[in-house]
């Protein structure tokens, strides 16, 4: 078992070295190498969001990805979320709006929902439900999900 | 649940004082998880790791039905990194009834039963050199003849998937896969269809749906040579869980300590096990490392949980004023290759529950197929049920040129009912549920072409169960509640705020923990829409039991009698005209004390939960059908549903819209496919495709609250009825836009093309 990749990449702004099998995932070296267990897998397959990260500023599902392309990339995961211990508003409006049931989509969610409002803070709930499309939840039904990345926004634009 | 018990259940239970004012019940403050669940810290299932652990990968059968010839696993055993590998013969043997199936289906023995079986498994270093493994382990199989539909299995000449297996009540000459038969009813049947003016029947079928929580199955396990051993696992009921490891590995299960991990997801799947006891046995093997197992999604698809597919005769009687005078059901449905997976009892139950029917007649056959061991999916039976009636009442509603509300107002059941299955109900809401459909706002928009409303009811029984809670007072005069129940859409809330008020003391002094099997006595999974209900009610007498003790400590300190102290606002006053004058003790000066006036205060309670109270809801859809491709999409969408009393009324709403979501995804698209060698075609999300954001319109609820007297603050279960009525809901509306009635779930656009076409 020779074959392991060398990586050195950032992770949340820190710098993070690793060895990883070339067959391994973004999100298997996440969660298995460096403990960053926020992203999760609910598919494997790119279709459940659940998994979604950044790379470098892009949003990605971390389980199509392999570890050894991160060589050299800037990761953002959920643990990046909130800054210097302050929550993000995204992540204050989804415990008020009671936007999480189970909570398993909701670290996925955040980091989609996130992505979207640096590039669009003033989405319409078409453009935040499209873009949160490729993020399943099966508690909630959306509703409250969306409630919360709007009233977030505008809490943002507020606030800028 | 047998009948009897499910009227013991109704009929039991004490009858509180709902009518009082309260000061947090009905608040909407954070969950106390939250914070942990934002920030990706919450540890689910997969999300434990612990020290010289191993990783296991599971050999599952490529075919529907199959006897095994032989199982070679030497060059696995062989291959790099593995430390063990077990098949259905190294579980014990000598296993009968519910443990043996259990048994079969986390190991196959001498034959699979369904695409997905569990052949063989592998434990190793890594996730890797498991999966590799597994690769090498090589399976003869002898092909059998399969079965796949539920009417097929049934007709003469299907394979036999089981022998030996058929209950005393199967009427003579059935085929062998028709497993159990029910039947009952009351009232005259022929009196109530002869004074019918329209007597109509249909027949109904809907495929299996998967529950889809989106966090696969997922433990660690770990069993040493001493037959003692412990796990961590994402599950509904850690107690079950036990019980069931247990039985499969032939250990008293008090052999096992389980913790349940934070749970991404139930909805009635995670409260069996499926493959929990392979890490176990595996870990035996392994000399006692550690073994977690991780589901894949297709592993989760295949082999896990669906719900049961159905094919359903309704016949019912209507005066041409809309009363309607008699009912009759009989279904067919199968639960997968094991007997009593299906929920064929409770769907019978469920069917016309929301009526008040002179004369009903229920016939119900249990059927043996090819598929996965159906599991509980929310309201199991409910939804199904509610498809065929629900249908059929509204096709005569329209045929008679009556409104859909106000038959159901006109039939519905209430308090004093005698219901379709036996209990008489007590307060129930179901009226006020249509009648706040019929004055929402949504009924008077007005619909354009191709635009269809639709309306249905639904229901669920709600469940008490077996339940024990703790609870303890910390020297800061904080509060802290052990509960068996896990928290799966935010029960540590409700809980936390039923406590705060029985106490008087602020929400954020009680911390609520879900706690492991050897903290507590036995505790149901959360099922049933019983957590909020039945671990609330316990935590609430827990609380009492406290109560007593602090105003004892405080009379004693006093020196006057217990009896002139009374508990207020989270405080000890002296109360009655002999008590003498003293300033309130709070619970903070208790706390502070306690270990000076005889030591740690705590307070306990168990109970198998009476004075459970039914959950009734009405929903109104509005949907658009594109005539050219027979797409549906929801416009609009309402539901309304009792909660007796929402502690938390923003999990009351998401409950709601949560339950809608499922069923909107049952009604349109979620369905097993399978190919004529009877293997799933879509085992990925890619393909079984659940509602996604922009599939939904925002979901507008309206609670009722018609308290429930068995509950101290008139909890009633939400979880369930909310995926009840969008079944019949949307068929409804689609036959409200296009004129067809489509009778066959889902309502793919392929079909409404196809009925809009063929007319
Ligand atoms: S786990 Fe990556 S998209 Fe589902
Ligand atoms: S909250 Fe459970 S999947 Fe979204």
């Amino acid at each position: 078992m020779s074959n392991k990749i060398h990586v050195s990449t950032k992770v949340n702004g820190d710098a993070v070295e690793f060895l990883c099998d070339p067959r391994e995932t973004l999100l298997d070296v996440l969660r298995d190498r460096l403990n960053l267990t926020g992203a999760k897998e609910g598919c494997g397959t790119g279709d459940c969001g659940a998994c979604s990260v950044t790379v470098d500023g892009r949003l990605i599902c971390s389980c199509l990805m392999l570890g050894a392309e991160a060589e050299g990339k800037e990761i953002g995961t959920i643990e990046g979320v909130a800054e210097g211990g302050e929550l993000h508003p995204l992540q204050r409006k989804f415990i008020e709006h009671a936007a999480l049931q189970c909570g398993v989509c909701t670290p996925g969610i955040l980091v989609a929902a996130k992505n979207l409002l640096e590039k669009n803070p003033d989405p319409t709930e078409e453009q935040v439900r499209y873009w949160l499309a490729g993020n399943l939840c099966r508690c909630t039904g959306y509703d409250k999900i969306i409630r919360a990345v709007l009233d977030a926004a505008e809490e943002m634009r507020g606030a800028a | 649940m047998a009948l009897d018990e499910v009227k013991e259940i109704v009929e039991s239970g004490e009858n509180y004082d709902t009518d009082k004012e309260f000061k947090y019940v009905g608040t909407r403050p954070d969950r106390p998880d939250g914070l942990d669940k934002v920030t990706g810290r919450a540890k689910y299932g997969a999300d434990h790791y612990v020290a010289n652990m191993l990783h296991a990968a599971v050999l599952r059968a490529p075919h529907a039905h199959a006897r095994i010839v032989s199982i070679d696993t030497s060059k696995a055993e062989a291959a790099d990194g593995v430390k063990a590998v077990v098949i259905g013969t190294d579980l014990p043997e000598g296993l009968t009834g519910g443990d043996l199936h259990l048994q079969e289906n986390t190991l196959a023995r001498d034959k699979v039963y369904y695409d997905g079986h569990a052949v063989a498994a592998v434990a190793a270093t890594s996730a890797l050199a498991a999966k590799d493994a597994v690769k090498l382990i090589e399976v003869e199989y002898e092909l059998l003849p399969h079965v796949i539909d539920v009417d097929a299995a049934m007709a003469e000449g299907a394979p036999v998937i089981r022998e030996g297996e058929q209950g005393p009540t199967v009427p003579e000459g059935m085929h062998p896969n028709v497993v159990n038969y029910i039947e009952f009813g009351h009232g005259d049947l022929d009196a109530g269809f002869d004074a019918a003016d329209l007597v109509m029947e249909n027949t109904y079928k809907t495929e299996a749906t998967h529950q889809g929580y989106i966090e696969p199955h997922a433990c660690v396990g770990q069993l040493g040579d001493d037959g003692k051993g412990e796990m961590w696992v994402c599950t509904q009921g850690q107690w079950f869980i036990r019980k069931m490891c247990a039985a499969v590995l032939g250990l008293e299960a008090s052999n096992l300590r389980v913790t349940p991990s934070e749970i991404g997801g139930g909805f009635g799947g995670k409260t069996t096990i499926f493959s929990e006891a392979i890490s176990l046995a595996l870990s035996r093997k392994a000399g006692g490392r550690p073994v977690k197992l991780v589901m894949t999604r297709s592993e989760v698809l295949r082999a896990t949980g669906p719900t049961a597919s159905t094919s359903m005769d309704v016949k019912i009687g209507m005066k041409n004023d809309g009363t309607m005078t008699a009912g009759k059901v009989v279904f067919r449905m199968q639960g997968g290759a094991w007997p009593d997976m299906a929920p064929t009892g409770m769907a019978l139950n469920c069917a016309f529950a929301s009526y008040d029917l002179p004369a009903v007649y229920h016939e119900g056959y249990d059927v043996l197929a090819n598929r996965p061991k159906a599991a509980a999916y929310r309201a199991p039976g409910s939804p199904m049920a509610a498809f065929a009636v629900e249908s059929l009442v509204d096709e005569m509603t329209r045929k008679l040129g009556l409104d859909p509300i106000e038959v159901r107002i006109k039939n519905g059941a209430k308090e004093g009912t005698k219901s379709s299955y036996g209990p008489t109900y007590k307060k129930i809401g179901l009226l006020e549920c249509l009648e706040a459909a019929k004055a929402h706002p949504n009924l008077a928009e007005k619909l354009g072409p191709n635009q269809g409303r639709g309306v249905a009811a639904g229901f669920w029984f709600n469940h008490g169960g077996e339940t024990s809670v703790s609870m303890s007072l910390g020297n800061d005069g904080t509060v802290t509640v052990s509960a068996g129940t896990p928290d799966i859409g935010g029960s540590r809330a409700s809980v936390a705020l039923m406590v705060a008020e029985t106490l008087g003391i602020p929400y954020d002094h009680v911390r609520v923990n879900i706690v492991e099997t050897g903290a507590l006595g036995f505790n149901e999974p959360s099922h049933g829409s019983r957590a909020t209900f039945a671990t609330g009610k316990a935590a609430v007498e827990a609380c009492n039991q406290a109560i007593g003790e602090m105003c004892r400590r405080a009379a004693k300190r006093w020196g006057i009698d217990e009896d002139a102290v009374e508990w207020k606002d989270g405080a000890v006053h002296p109360a009655g005209p002999n008590a003498g004058e003293f300033p309130p003790m709070t619970i903070k000066k208790i706390g502070q004390t306690m270990g000076r006036s005889g030591g740690p205060i705590s307070g306990h309670h168990e109970t198998t939960a009476g004075g459970v109270g039914e959950s009734f809801g009405a929903h109104v859809v509005d949907v658009e059908v594109d005539p050219e491709t027979g797409k549906t999409t929801i416009l609009r969408y309402l539901v309304v549903q009792d909660a007796g009393r929402a502690i938390h009324p923003s999990y009351v709403e998401g409950q709601y819209q949560g339950g809608a979501a499922q069923g909107i995804g049952w009604a349109l698209n979620e369905e097993y496919v399978y190919d004529d060698m009877g293997r799933l075609q879509n085992p990925i999300f890619l393909d079984y495709r659940v509602p996604v954001a922009s599939d939904l319109p925002m979901i507008d609820t309206v609670i009722i609250e018609v308290p429930n007297p068995g509950h101290p603050y008139g909890v009633r279960g939400v979880g369930e009825t909310g995926i009840t009525p969008p079944l019949p809901a949307i068929a409804n509306a689609i036959a409200d836009a296009t004129g067809r009635r489509l009778r066959h779930l889902p309502m793919t656009p392929a079909k409404v093309l196809k009925a809009i076409k063929n007319g």
